[in-house]
Parts: C-alpha cells; structure tokens; sequence
C-alpha cells in the first residue's frame, strides 16, 4: 500500500465519522436529546401556524380552497366595522385585565415572598390551585355571583345596601374583566414572585443604610428590579387572554363579545377558513405590537426612577 | 401600635381577602351542587345528594369520563417522556440555540389556546385525518409538554451530574445508568408531571372542543349541557367532583415534590 | 519501561478555545501523582480525559499500555473520586459501595466480602445501612472513596476529595491518603489547588498553567528548584531579586546581587540566563534568610532595613528594605519565647548561604 492511498483512506473515513462524532460532541448530544420534543413542536405547532397564515392569503368558495394569493380577507379583518371594533374591544380588554391582575397580584407575591417564611411554598401552592381546576366551573360560577338573581345581589338586598337587583353586573364587558382577571390571578402571580425571589435582601438594607425609608427603598430598588417579572406577568395574562372566546360566551353578553368569538365562528359554523386564519393573525400581529410598546412604556419608566 | 406593624396588618388583611376571592367562585358551586333547589341561588333550601345520584345513571356522562381518562393517560405519559428529553438536554447539555429550540417548546404556555386549536385544526383536517380522542391527545400534549419541562427541569437541576458520572465511572452502560441512577433520581419529579399535566389534560375545554370528534371529553360534555338549565344542577354536581379531584391529584403532585426537595437538601 | 499512565500531545479544545494543552506526562505504576495549578488551569479537564468522562481533541492517553481513544469511562480501569463526592442519595451505604460490583455478577457472597472488606479499609465498618443522604462530609468522602476502591482499578482518580472538609479533617485525610495509597499500592491522580496537600502526599506533582504543564518534578525539587517564576510564586513565598551580571557554569551560574553581592545557585533544566536580558531575576525562599543578632558574626551581611512585620504565632513574617533592591523582601523569623521583637523602621542584618539562590527563567 502506498502513501498516497493510506492519505485517501484516512480522510475518507474522518469525513464519514464527522457526523458520529459530532453526535459524540456535547452540543450533538444536546440536540439528539432535545429532538423528540423539538420535532413534535415544530411538526404540531410552527408547521400549523405557518398553515394558518397560508391560508389567511387564501380564498375559500364554499368548500373547496383557492390557493391564489389575496389579501382581500385582511381587507375585510381590519376595514370591517365589527371585526375592528372587536379587535379593539379585545385588546382594551386584554390589556386591562393584565394590568389589574399584576396590581393585584403583586402585593400578595410581595407578602409570600418578604413575609412567606418557610411557608413560601404553601402559599404558592393554595394560590395556584384555583388556576388548575374546573376552567369551566368557574367560569359559570361568576355568572352564578353576577346574575340578577345571583349571590351578589341577594347579597347586597340581604344588607339592605340596594332595593332592587343590578342589572348592569352580568352580560357585559365589565363581567367579561372580572371573570378573565379571576381566571388568571395566579398565572401573573408566578413570575412576580419568582422575580422578588431574586432581590438580593441586602441590596434594600444599604438602601436603608443610605438613608432611604421603606417607599423609596420599593420605588428604587423592589420595583426596578422586578420589572423583567411585571413584563413578563403582563405578557403571560395579556396574550392568552386575548384567545379567550368561553367567558365572553358564557358572561360577557353581547356587548362582551371578543374577537375570539368571531375567530371560533369563522373555523365553526361560518366556516371561513381563510378569513378567520386572517382574522387570527391580525389579531396575534396586533398583540404583538401592544406588549412590544408595552415593554418599551415600561422599560422607559424603569429609567425615570432612579 | 407602630405604622409599621399597621402596614403588615394591611397586607396580611388584603392578601386574605385575595385568598380568599380566589377560592370563592371555586367552592362556590359545590355548595349549590348539594343545594335542594333547580337553581343556583341564596338562600339555600335543603341538603341534597339527589344531584350526585342523578350522574350515576348517566351513561353519556360515563362515556365522556372515559374518554377524559384516556386523553389524560396519554397525554400525561408522553408528555413527560416528551419533558425528560427537553429538561435533561436544557439542563445537562450546552449547545448555540438552545435559548430558541427550547422557547419554542415553552411557546404553547403563552400562546393563545384558540390560535393552537385552529392551526391544529386546519392542519389536521387538510391531511385527512379525523377528529377523534387521538387529535385532542395531540393537541394536549402540545400545551402539556412546558409544564411537564417545568417540573422535569428542577427535578434535574436539584440531582448533582455527577452521580450519572459515577455511575458510568463505576461500569454502568448507559441505560444502566438511566434506570439505577437518573429515574430513581427523578422519579418524584415523573409522578409530579404526570399528575399536573393529567389535571390540565383533565380541566382543558377550548383545544379539546375544537379537535374532538363525536366522542366528548368532560368538558366538552358539560359545555354541550350548559345549554339545558335542568341540567345545570347535575353540571354542578360533576364540576365539583372534577374539581375535588384535580385538588387530589395536585396535592400529592406537591407533597411528593416536597418530599424530593427535602431529599435533596440534606444531600 | 512505560508508565501506568502514557498522556502524550493531549489537547482539549471547547469551541474555539484551547483549555489543556498539548501536554504530555507518563505516571508511573504504584505512584501519587497530583495535578496542582489554580482554578481554570486544566487540571480538572486533564483528570476527566483520564477517566473518560470527555474525549480529548487531540493526542492520545495510554492506560496499562492500552490505548483509551474512544473508550468511554465505564470501560476504563480507572475509578474516580468525584468532587461533591456524588454518594446516590437513594441507595444506602452498603448498596452505593456495591453500585459498580452489581454488573460484575460476583455472587452475593462474593460481593458482600469485598463491600465488607472496603468498608474496613476505610474505617467505615457497621455504618452500612446509612442512607446516603444521612453522612457527614468526612463520611461521605470515604463512602466515596469505598465505592471507587472497592472496583479494584489499575487508577484511582480523585478530583479536590479533600476541598469540602474542614482544615482538621483535610489534615487527617491528608495522611490517611496517602498510607491507604501505599498499602494497595495503586497509581493515585490527585486534582489539588493547595499547594500543600501537594507537596505533602504526592510522589510527584504536575504544576499547572493556563492549560500547560510548567514542571512535573517531585515535591523537593518543585520547592527547590521551581522552573519559572510562576511555579515559584505559586508554591510558597518566593523573593524576587534583581542581578547585575550573571554567567552560567554547567549545571549552575554565580551572579551579583546589589546589597547582597555575589551569589551562586543551580540553573533549572533548560534556561539560559543570558537570554534574561538586562535585569535577570533571581530568587530565594523567605525561611532561607536568617537574621543575625547582635554579637553574632556571619559570613555575609546583608544590611537592611525592617519596613512592616506581621505576626502568625508560630512565626513572624519581616518585611525588609535592602539598599540596592527595588523590591523590599520578606523574612521568616520562627517566634522563640524570650526573643526581642525587631520594631519597625530599625535596621537588621541579615545572612543566607551562598547557594541558597535560584535562577527564575521568566
């Protein structure tokens, strides 16, 4: 055998075990190892949301679909009057109900976080559990709490605090508020919490050593450095919730409508297809486009204070 | 009293107020489930379990229950076979792009469940398959898959690495190692995932609605009874059953992830 | 004859980044070797190529005269002490020590005497049946210790074993170390930062450098003769003195140090003083200097002034200005009881032997 040929050989077979060894490798592993799942998420999830977006440049002639490329539905999504006036109801909604329940959440993640002890888990525990059980029962329970006949009003008759039932409670987008805020109190409690988890305790105590008294010790050192945690608590309520269409059904009456609901009749009974894929993607863009101006809003005012 | 314990008094005052707001609607229901009246309203007219008793004969409900249980079986399973993978390469492996494939994976957690449930959808029906428990399990275990990563992810970050290096130091092949040294490591981590994601699996109307076939989960059952107003009593009665129950399953999922951590830390 | 341990042109790159090498060593069968260098050096990443927990980039490890391309750390005759000890938490004392020999299909017998025998050998007897999760550190050290021995490996592999025990017990250890290496006999590698855990248990060290090995050598000699003035800074006080002239003969040079005057020392293997340049850098060991007290007479005198002490009980560290050195230079004085105590701002005189000077390549 010559040297030439011992030369070929050799290079041969390092380009055959290039892919062998790279799987020997720590990132080779990494990614064999991150495949099954990766792969079910791209195949069930990006696969079908580019699908979806697809189809929004699509047409649909009862049942069959015309593939040419139009832009007619995002015409009719975003120049309609009732699907721009649910969008926008939908959005004001959603980014309502994030708001209140991080204001709300955020002392209680405070007091399990500073106050919590050894009992921080718990608490996360017990305030948690309503968010896993019955998404529909409690749906249907706030309708129970709000009706003209419901616990609130007899409630309120019982202490003779009004006379005759309130009839603006239940139906509108004031229930439809209440209901999602409910809903997801404990998922924009996690991050807040996770986020005053990792204020470093002695950071407020040369505040304090700095002369700073409790408020300004929040507004300047608690508050700046939680702010990754409020964002991410506004973005984790704010998206999904714009995707809700059973509590506007169930509470929110007619004037509780929610561009969700027009998107579920679009792939129900309407069956628009193509219409509805573009009605859901305006609606994601849109979103989009709040929580980055959200984020921007509050990074901004993460810098006046300091 | 000095301001400062007046501030404490009102946090602890409105944290309970909280607590409390937030399990009202829950336990609410359950208690009109054992109410002698047709409607939910105060004041309550007499103890009944005819409502309860009313379920037992009810083979639709029987049906829909069977198929929850099996969507949840499933779903749970591989979902958290799907976790391991993911937590063990995001907690065990460095790699560029890890940061996006496994956001990616943690996607379904914040995106709209109606956008899952029509991309789905649309996709499932353009390749001719059939709505059937099998598309719902797939769809579940889509939004399944980040929790179960959730749980797995401490589960592997509270056991040191090295162990799985002792264990190969000491002759185990691989596999040997995953079954004396890894599982047992993580197995309350398993049975946690397993509980929690059956319980969503359980609890999870929208995707299930839109990808099911002629064979309904329980909620899709009960929402399909919402219409009727007799029925609602009964309704009650089988929400505050699967809410007991996702209660259960979610305490011992807990239980038994604090019994690993308190494990862990004498370790 | 080849050694226990052939290391040659071993490289580890991550990335692009080059952590260990090349380097190159050979261990010797029956021999603690220890790997000492601070944290980031690549003694860890060497001890793991060792053991087959990563592949090296290039190069090659012989083991026993086997070559171990390839050959993951289950395959290898090698044990390895892990850091945090990694006793599995889930199995008991008995079952953990047992761990490796489950595969070997020994008999329960069999099995039983070598765990038993394990156990005695590292003083553990009768605490079996403790959950891993029950010990304390120095237990744990030895349960981890048990498992790896209990294997019978041609090496013993031991990444910082010591580093999590208290000062006492990491003493204790120390010594106890090394009788059991010298009772079984067996090659020990051990990863160390303490530089005198090092010199005291090892045969023979490998000091270590931003990836390279500056200078393997027994303890002796490595304190002696350190080959850089990295390893002599990192082993121990060193001064650092400034030469006129220097001039090499053979094996040695002779050199003339302002305020000190002519010296003579040994040249480490290799260097050559003439390429040091115009300020060659000499150095001496702080105990080597001796203080001479009023009425004494020695040889020679060094005149000196005391610029701060510090006191340790046993000793007093001096810290003296010598006219013609830049750097002030630092005396060991051992505290007798009834001494006087030099105060600061005095003048001291101060001797050393002649040959108590080293010359420090770089």
């Amino acid at each position: 055998m010559n040297a030439g040929d011992t030369a070929v050989r050799v290079t041969g077979a390092a380009r055959a075990g290039g892919a062998r060894s790279w799987l020997r490798t720590d990132a080779g592993q990494g990614w064999l190892t991150l495949s099954p799942p990766l792969l079910y998420a791209i195949l069930l999830l990006v696969g079908p949301i580019l699908v979806i977006i697809a189809n929004s440049f699509w047409t649909q002639d009862y049942l069959t679909i015309d593939h040419t490329f139009t832009l007619k539905n995002y015409r009719e999504a975003l120049t309609e009057p009732i699907y721009r006036d649910l969008l926008a109801r939908s959005l004001f909604v959603a980014v309502l109900v994030s708001l209140v329940t991080v204001i709300l959440a955020y002392p209680v993640a405070w007091f399990v976080s500073f106050h919590g002890g050894k009992y921080k888990g718990i608490w996360l525990f017990v305030i948690t559990v309503p968010f896993w059980s019955g998404y529909l029962l409690r749906i249907l329970s706030w309708k129970v709490i709000l009706g003209t006949n419901g616990v609130l009003n007899t409630a309120l008759q019982y202490f003779s605090i009004i006379t005759e039932p309130v009839q603006s409670l239940l139906y509108n987008t004031n229930a439809v508020i209440i209901t999602l805020a409910h809903s997801w109190a404990a998922f924009a409690l996690l991050p807040l919490f996770v986020s005053l988890e990792k204020v470093d305790r002695t950071l407020l105590e040369a505040a304090a050593d700095l002369g700073d008294n409790a408020l300004r010790r929040f507004v300047r050192i608690t508050l700046p450095l939680t702010m990754p945690g409020i964002i991410a608590a506004l973005m984790i309520v704010m998206i999904p919730t714009v995707g809700d269409y059973v509590t506007p059904k169930l509470v929110g009456g007619k004037d509780g409508v929610m561009i969700a609901n027009a998107i579920q009749a679009q792939f129900g009974k309407a069956a628009n297809w193509p219409l509805g894929a573009a009605l859901a993607v305006s609606t994601m863009v849109v979103v989009g486009a709040v929580s980055g101006l959200m984020v921007l809003l509050l990074l901004g005012l993460k810098r006046l204070v300091r | 009293m000095t301001g400062r314990s007046i501030g404490r008094g009102i946090l602890t005052g409105y944290v309970a107020l909280y607590v409390a707001i937030l399990y009202f609607p829950v336990l609410l229901l359950p208690v009109f489930s054992f109410n002698n009246s047709a409607t939910p309203k105060f004041p309550l007219t007499g103890l009944t379990f005819k409502w309860y008793e009313g379920l037992a004969g009810n083979s639709a409900m029987h049906s829909a229950a069977w198929n929850s249980l099996l969507v949840g079986v499933c779903a749970s399973l591989f979902s958290t076979v799907l976790g391991i993978c993911a937590a063990r390469a995001i907690t065990r492996h460095k790699f560029a792009g890890k940061g996006a494939a496994s956001g990616l994976i943690m996607a379904p957690l914040i995106l709209p469940e109606i956008i899952i449930a029509i991309s789905l959808l649309v996709v499932l029906l353009s390749i001719g398959m059939e709505l059937s428990l099998l598309t719902v399990i797939l769809g579940h275990l889509l939004i399944c898959v980040p929790y179960s990563v959730t749980v797995l992810v401490s589960g592997f970050e509270g056991f040191d690495p090295s162990m799985e290096e002792a264990s190969r130091d000491l002759g185990e092949t691989v596999w040997g190692t995953l079954r004396r040294v890894t599982l047992p490591m993580l197995m309350p981590s398993i049975v946690s995932s397993m509980l929690v994601t059956f319980t969503i699996s359980l609890d999870e109307f929208i995707l299930a609605f839109f990808l099911t076939g002629t064979e309904p989960t329980l909620p899709v059952y009960i929402w399909g009874q919402l219409r009727f107003a007799a029925k609602l009593p009964n309704v009650l009665a089988l929400g505050s059953i699967l809410i007991a129950l996702s209660l259960v399953m979610l305490t011992v999922a807990e239980l038994v992830r604090r019994r690993a951590e308190a494990r862990t830390a004498t370790t | 004859m080849a050694g226990m341990i052939e290391i040659e042109g071993v490289e580890k790159h991550y990335g692009g980044f080059r952590a260990l090498g090349p380097v190159g060593a050979s261990i010797a069968e029956g021999e603690f070797f220890s790997l000492l260098g601070p944290s980031g050096c690549g003694k860890t990443t060497l001890l793991r190529l060792i053991g087959g927990f990563d592949e090296p980039t290039r190069g090659t490890i012989a083991i026993g005269g086997a070559p171990m391309a390839g050959r993951p750390a289950n395959l290898r005759p090698t044990n390895m002490v892990f850091q945090s000890y990694a006793i599995f938490p889930h199995l008991n004392v008995t079952e953990n020590v047992a761990y490796g020999l489950k595969r070997l299909r020994l008999g329960g017998e069999e099995e039983r005497r070598r765990v038993d025998e394990a156990l005695v050998q590292v003083e553990l007897a009768g605490l079996g049946s403790r959950m891993g999760n029950q010990l304390s550190g120095g237990q744990r050290q030895r349960v981890a210790l048990a498992r790896a021995l209990v294997m019978r490996p041609k090496v013993l592999l031991l990444d910082e074993p010591l580093s999590a025990l208290d000062k006492k017990l990491r003493e204790q250890m120390q010594v106890e170390l090394r009788h059991l290496q010298r009772q079984i006999g067996i090659t020990f590698v051990l990863v160390t930062h303490d530089q005198y855990e090092a010199l005291g248990m090892s045969d023979r060290i490998a000091v270590m450098f931003g990836g390279r090995i500056a200078q393997i050598a027994t303890p002796k000699e490595i304190y002696q003769n350190p080959a850089s003035r990295e390893v002599a800074d990192f082993l121990g006080g060193m001064n650092f003195l400034t030469a006129r002239d220097i001039a090499a003969n053979g094996s040695g040079f002779s050199a003339d140090l302002p305020g000190i005057g002519g010296i003579s020392g040994r040249l480490p293997a290799g260097s050559d003083p003439a390429a040091a340049g115009a300020a060659p850098v000499i150095g001496i060991r702080p105990e080597r200097l001796r203080i001479v007290w009023e009425g004494e007479t020695a040889d020679r005198i060094i005149e000196g002034t005391v610029a701060d002490r510090h006191y340790f009980g046993e000793v007093t560290n001096l810290v003296v200005d010598i006219e013609g050195q830049d750097a002030a230079v630092s005396v060991v004085e051992t505290n007798d009881f009834g001494a006087d105590d030099i105060p600061v701002g005095s003048s001291i005189r101060l001797t050393c032997d002649p040959d108590a000077f080293v010359f420090m390549p770089g």
